[in-house]
C-alpha cells in the first residue's frame, strides 16, 4: 500500500477550495464589521458624542444669596446668616456609620429621631454623597466639632447660608418667612432652584410678595462625573445672580415700639405717613418667630400656633375684617356733608334712643346726649345723631362716600392676603342676600355696625385721607434692588374742603376737648397733639331684655365676649404727619388701653421724625440709590 | 504498518534551522496586536501600568516563549499528543462542573495549585488538535460515511454540551464552530451540510425554549431591544455603543476617552476593551486593528495552504478560524450586533489563560509552518 495516493491529492484539492471559500466568508464578515464601525462612528458619531457628554457632564445648581430686607434707614430686618453644619460622608467613616454617629453624638446632640433620619438619608444615597448630620449649630458646637475633627473620620464641617430674622416675631406679619418648597409651589414656577435640596422660598409677607426679586438667579457648576456619579472635576462655574435687596418704608424703631406696646394682646396696629402713604409700622400681635419656620417647625409648635385663640398666624392688619363701629362715623359725616343733603348746622336732640318703625335704636349713652350737632356728634360719638344723619342722606350717599375713601376695596399694599371688607349698599345686598335694602339697615350702617366690615389697614388709610384730604394709599416697599418704587401723584379726595374741615374739627374734639370720648388719653405735648376717633365693634348680640335691664359693662364679661376696641388717629392734629389705626380684640374696657397705646405710639413716631431730631441722624439710606450698606 | 513510514517525509532540522524557519513576519504581527492591547490596558487604568498593562506584558513574554517552544516541537509529536490532550481537557472540563468554583455566576475555573485554569480554553485547542488528528486519517469519501462521521461529531458534541452546562454560551459556540469548520474543510459532503444547516435554523426556537438559561434569554431580549432596559442589562450594550460611536472618525485621543476613563464602560479591561480603542482612536484605530487581524488570518490561511500534511492543514486552519471566531464574536458583541456572551478579544483583552492559550495556538500554527514540508501518511498516528 503506497503511503500517498490519489485520495490525498483529491482531499488537498477539496481543502484548498473550501479554505478559499472560508477565506471569502471571513473577508465578508470582517467587511460587515467594518461597515458597522462606519455606521457607529461616522454616521452616528455625532449623536453618540452628545450622549457620551450627557453621561459625564452634570449640572449642579448653586443657590444664589437671597436678597436682604431692610427698613427705611437700612437696618437689616431679614438677612442671611452663616449656617454651621456637619456632614457625614459614609464611605470615609472608617468604623462604620453607626460608630461615627456615636462619636459625633458625644460632641453635639443628635436625637434618636434625627439619627433615624440620617440613617435613612445615608441608605438612600451613594456612599460618597455627604449627608447632613446636624445644622444651625452654634459657634461653640461647631468649634467643638472642628477641634475633634482628627478623630472623626468621614465628618465634614460645612458653612452654608440660611435666612435669619434678627428681630424675631416683631416683624413676623410684615416679612413673613421662608420655608422648604412644597409641591404646590412648583405648579406655576419652573425655576430649577425649587428642586435644590434644602432650598427655601418666601411663604408669606414681603418674602412671598417679592420672592422672585429676592430669590436671585440660580448659578451652576458644570462638573464631570464618573459612572457612579462621583464628581471628578469642575468644568465651569456660573455663580448666578444674588437676589435684590428690598428696602421697606418701615422704621424699625417705631415698629419695635409698636410691637412692644401691643405686647401679647390680640391686636393690630398700622402707622402711616399721611403725605406719602408709607407704612412706618405694621404689627399684628401676637406674632410668630419666622426663624422657626426656616429651621423647620415641629408639629407641636405648629399646632400651638394654629389653636391659639389670639390667632398668631393671621395678619389681622390685612386679613382681619371687623365692624368699624364708631370709627366709621367720620366717613359717614364726610359723605353726608359733601352730598348737600345735610345742612352744616344740622342738629338733633339725643334722648338715648330712637324709635324707628317697630324698632328702637339705642345710643351707647343710656341717658342721651341732649342737643347734638356734627362737631359734638363726632366728639361724643353720639349714635342717635348718626342714625338721624344716615336716615336723612340714605344708604347710597354713605356707600358712595365710603368708596371714595377707599373702603370696601383692597388697598393693594404689597403684602399678600389682603381682604377687601364690605361697604353695604342696595346692589350689594341684592347680590349677596337676594333681598331688598331695609331702612333700618341704613341706620345701623350710620354707626359702622350691621354689614360694614373693614380691615385695620383700611382704617388707617381712612384716617390718613381725612387728615390730608388726599387719596393716600398705603405702601410698604420703598426700593427693590436699585429701583425706587414710583409713587403716583396723590389726587385730592372728592370732598369739599369745608366738609373735610368740619370732620377734622370733630376728630380734634374727640381727644382735645373736654367731653370728647378720648379726651382722657390725649397727647398733652404742645405741637404733638393727635386727633382721632374711637370705636367699638360689637362681638355679641344684646337682647331687648338686657337693654331694659341695663347693658352689661365689657369689664364684667369674659374676655372672648368683650367688644373689640378700635381707634383711628392722626398727629399732629393741626399739621397731620402720621395716621394710625389700632384694633384691640375684645379690648373695649373702660380704661381704653388701645387709645393709650395709640397715644404712646403716635408720640414716639413724631419724636422719631427727622424734623424733630436735634442731632444729625442717618437719613434714609435707601435714597442713595439703594446701595448696600 | 510500514517499515519506513517517515523516511520519505522526514526532513530532520536542527534547532537553529527551525528558528530560521519560523515565520517572523507573523511573530511581528502578533506582537503589534499585543502592543495595541498593552496601550489600551494602560489607558483604561487611567494612564498606569498597574493593575492591567504590566501583568499582561509579563504574560505576553511568557506566551512568546511558549509560542517559540511549541513551534520548535515536531508536528508529529503534536499529532501523537492530540488524543491525550483531548482526553485531559475533557477530564478537566468534567471536573470543572463538579469541583469548579463559581465566578460571575458561571463555573468556568478550576484551581490547580496556584494556577487558575479554564478548561474550556484548553478544550478549544485540544478539540482542534484531536479533530485534525482524526480527520487526517480519512479520505474525502470517508468523511461523509455515517459511521466515520459519528466519531468527530461526538468529539465536538461532548465538550460543547459540557461547556454549555457551565454555562458558557460563547465558548460552546466557538467549539461548535471550530469543529464544524474542520468537518467542512475535510470535505464533508454538501448532502450532509445542507440538511444540517436547515436543522440548526429550525432548532433555534427549541433551543430558546429548553436549552438557554434565563440570563442568556435576557441577554438576547435586551440585545434586541436595549432601550427597554437602559439602566439594567441594557446598560452594557448602550454604554459600549456610546463609547464606540462617540469616538467618531479619529477618536478622542489616547487616554481621553470619557466613557472608559469615567467607568461608564463595563468590563472595560476584558471583553469591552475594543470599545475603549474605538473611543480613543475612533474609526481609524478600529479599522487599523481589523486590518492587523485580517493580516494575521491571511498568514494563517497561507500556512495552511503551504502545509504538505492534512493534519497540518486542518490544524492550522482550525487554529486560525478559532482566532477569527474570537474576534468576530467579540467585535460583533461590543458593536451591538449580537448578544453579550463573554468572549474576550484575543491578544488584547486582559486575562492570563486566554493569552497563554492564544499564544500556544500560535505556537502550533508556527509549528505547522516550520514543519510544512513534513509529509505524514494517512495511516500515520504521529511520532511517538
Amino acid at each position: 500500500m503506497p503511503l500517498f495516493d490519489r485520495k490525498d491529492k483529491s482531499r488537498y484539492a477539496t481543502f484548498t477550495r473550501r479554505t478559499l471559500m472560508m477565506g471569502g466568508g471571513i473577508a465578508t464578515i470582517l467587511a460587515a464589521l467594518g461597515a458597522r464601525l462606519y455606521q457607529l462612528q461616522i454616521l452616528e458619531g455625532e449623536e453618540f458624542m452628545t450622549r457620551a457628554d450627557e453621561n459625564r457632564v452634570n449640572q449642579r445648581l448653586l443657590a444664589p444669596l437671597r436678597g436682604r430686607i431692610l427698613d427705611r434707614f437700612g437696618v437689616e430686618l431679614a438677612t442671611n446668616r452663616r449656617n454651621y453644619r456637619v456632614d457625614l460622608i459614609p464611605e470615609q467613616a472608617l468604623e462604620g456609620v453607626d460608630a461615627a454617629l456615636d462619636t459625633i453624638g458625644r460632641i453635639i446632640v443628635i436625637s434618636p429621631r434625627e439619627r433615624e433620619r440620617i440613617l435613612h438619608d445615608i441608605a438612600e444615597n451613594k456612599h460618597f454623597v455627604p449627608t447632613t448630620v446636624a445644622e444651625n449649630l452654634t459657634w461653640d458646637e461647631f468649634a467643638r466639632v472642628n477641634l475633634h475633627l482628627p478623630y472623626l473620620p468621614g465628618i465634614q464641617p460645612e458653612v452654608g447660608e440660611t435666612r435669619n430674622y434678627p428681630f424675631g416675631d416683631q416683624l413676623s406679619h410684615v416679612l413673613g418667612y421662608v420655608a422648604a418648597v412644597s409641591p404646590d409651589d412648583k405648579t406655576n414656577d419652573d425655576d430649577p432652584l425649587l428642586d435644590l435640596p434644602g432650598f427655601r422660598i418666601g411663604k408669606r409677607g414681603v418674602e412671598k410678595a417679592f420672592d422672585s426679586q429676592v430669590r436671585g438667579t440660580a448659578g451652576a457648576s458644570r462638573v464631570e462625573v464618573n459612572a457612579y456619579g462621583r464628581v471628578i472635576r469642575e468644568l465651569g462655574r456660573d455663580p448666578g445672580v444674588p437676589g435684590s435687596d428690598v428696602y421697606l418704608t418701615v422704621d424699625n424703631e417705631v415698629q419695635k415700639f409698636v410691637a412692644q406696646r401691643l405686647g401679647n394682646e390680640s391686636a393690630a396696629c398700622v402707622v402711616m405717613d399721611v403725605a406719602t402713604g408709607d407704612v412706618i409700622a405694621m404689627a399684628s400681635t401676637p406674632g410668630y418667630d419666622p426663624n422657626e419656620f426656616n429651621v423647620g417647625i415641629t408639629e407641636t409648635q405648629w399646632k400651638g400656633l394654629n389653636e391659639d385663640d389670639h390667632h398668631p398666624l393671621i395678619n389681622k392688619v390685612l386679613s382681619g375684617i371687623y365692624p368699624p363701629g364708631s370709627t366709621f362715623k367720620p366717613a359717614v359725616a364726610l359723605s353726608a356733608l359733601d352730598s348737600g343733603l345735610l345742612p352744616a348746622d344740622f342738629s338733633v336732640n339725643c334722648t338715648g334712643s330712637l324709635q324707628f318703625g317697630n324698632y328702637v335704636f339705642h345710643c351707647w349713652k343710656k341717658g342721651g346726649h341732649g342737643h347734638v350737632d356734627l362737631h359734638r356728634g363726632i366728639a361724643a360719638s353720639c349714635d342717635v345723631f348718626f342714625y338721624e344723619v344716615a336716615k336723612r342722606v340714605g344708604i347710597d350717599t354713605i356707600e358712595n362716600g365710603a368708596h371714595k375713601l377707599g373702603l370696601g376695596y383692597q388697598t393693594h399694599i404689597e403684602i399678600p392676603g389682603e381682604k377687601a371688607g364690605v361697604i353695604p349698599g342696595r346692589a350689594w345686598k341684592e347680590a349677596t342676600y337676594h333681598a331688598a335694602w331695609q331702612q333700618g339697615e341704613t341706620l345701623n350702617t350710620g354707626i359702622g355696625q350691621g354689614y360694614v366690615l373693614v380691615t385695620p389697614v383700611q382704617l388707617c388709610m381712612l384716617a390718613a385721607r381725612v387728615a390730608s384730604g388726599n387719596q393716600v394709599v398705603p405702601r410698604i416697599v420703598r426700593v427693590v434692588g436699585h429701583n425706587v418704587e414710583q409713587r403716583p401723584q396723590l389726587k385730592r379726595l372728592e370732598f369739599s374742603d369745608a366738609a373735610l374741615a368740619a370732620v377734622q374739627s370733630g376728630m380734634n374734639a374727640v381727644t382735645n376737648e373736654p367731653g370728647g370720648t378720648a379726651y382722657a388719653w390725649r397727647i398733652p405735648n404742645p405741637g404733638f397733639e393727635m386727633a382721632g376717633k374711637t370705636g367699638t365693634a360689637q362681638v355679641r348680640r344684646i337682647s331687648k331684655e338686657e337693654h331694659l335691664a341695663g347693658v352689661k359693662k365689657n369689664d364684667e364679661l369674659p374676655w372672648n365676649l368683650r367688644d373689640h376696641a378700635l381707634f383711628i388717629a392722626y398727629a399732629p392734629a393741626d399739621k397731620p404727619r402720621y395716621a394710625l389705626s389700632i384694633l384691640l380684640e375684645h379690648g373695649a374696657v373702660a380704661s381704653h388701653p388701645h387709645v393709650q397705646m395709640a397715644r404712646d405710639i403716635l408720640l414716639f413716631a413724631q419724636q422719631r421724625d427727622p424734623v424733630n431730631m436735634t442731632a444729625a441722624y442717618p437719613i434714609n439710606a435707601a435714597d442713595n440709590g439703594g446701595a448696600r450698606l | 504498518m510500514s517499515s519506513r513510514p517517515y523516511a520519505a517525509a522526514r526532513r530532520t532540522l536542527s534547532i537553529g534551522e527551525k528558528l530560521l524557519e519560523i515565520n517572523w513576519g507573523l511573530v511581528v504581527l502578533i506582537t503589534m496586536v499585543a502592543c495595541v492591547g498593552f496601550a489600551m490596558l494602560y489607558s483604561v487604568a487611567g494612564g498606569r501600568f498597574q493593575p492591567w498593562a504590566a501583568p499582561q506584558m509579563e504574560r505576553f513574554v511568557v506566551g512568546f516563549i511558549v509560542l517559540i517552544a511549541v513551534a520548535l516541537v515536531d508536528i508529529r509529536v503534536w499529532m501523537s499528543l492530540a488524543y491525550p490532550a483531548y482526553g485531559v481537557a475533557l477530564l478537566l472540563l468534567v471536573a470543572t462542573t463538579v469541583a469548579g468554583h463559581v465566578g460571575l455566576g458561571a463555573q468556568r475555573w478550576i484551581e490547580l495549585g496556584p494556577l487558575q485554569l479554564q478548561p474550556s480554553e484548553l478544550m478549544k485547542i485540544s478539540l482542534v488538535l484531536a479533530l485534525a488528528r482524526y480527520l487526517h486519517g480519512l479520505s474525502v469519501e470517508d468523511v461523509s460515511k455515517p459511521l466515520k462521521l459519528a466519531i468527530p461529531l461526538g468529539m465536538i458534541a461532548v465538550p460543547t454540551v459540557l461547556v454549555l452546562m457551565e454555562p458558557n454560551l460563547g465558548t460552546a459556540t466557538i467549539l461548535m464552530a471550530d469543529g464544524c469548520s474542520l468537518l467542512f474543510l475535510a470535505g464533508l459532503s454538501w448532502w450532509w451540510i445542507a440538511p444540517a444547516v436547515t436543522g440548526v435554523v429550525a432548532a433555534v426556537p427549541i433551543a430558546w425554549q429548553f436549552l438557554l438559561h434565563d440570563y442568556q434569554k435576557r441577554r438576547v431580549m435586551t440585545f434586541l431591544n436595549p432601550a427597554n432596559d437602559a439602566l439594567g442589562a441594557g446598560w452594557n450594550i448602550s454604554q459600549a455603543e456610546i463609547a464606540m460611536g462617540s469616538g467618531g472618525f479619529a477618536g478622542k485621543g489616547f487616554g481621553q476617552g470619557t466613557q472608559s476613563q469615567l467607568n461608564f464602560l463595563p468590563e472595560k479591561e476584558t471583553d469591552f476593551i475594543l470599545t475603549a480603542l474605538g473611543e480613543e482612536f475612533g474609526f481609524v484605530g478600529c479599522v487599523a486593528l481589523m486590518l492587523l487581524f485580517a493580516t494575521v488570518i491571511f498568514y494563517g490561511i497561507r500556512i495552511a495552504m503551504a502545509s504538505r500534511s492534512q493534519f497540518g492543514r486542518l490544524l492550522s486552519m482550525g487554529l486560525t478560524l478559532n482566532f477569527f471566531f474570537y474576534i468576530m464574536i467579540n467585535a460583533a458583541m461590543v458593536m451591538g450586533l449580537i448578544p453579550v456572551v463573554g468572549i474576550p478579544m484575543p491578544l488584547i483583552s486582559y486575562g492570563g489563560t486566554a493569552m497563554l492559550t492564544v499564544m500556544f495556538g500560535f505556537g502550533l500554527l508556527m509549528s505547522v509552518h516550520v514543519h510544512r514540508q513534513v509529509e505524514i501518511p494517512r495511516s500515520s498516528g504521529g511520532i511517538i
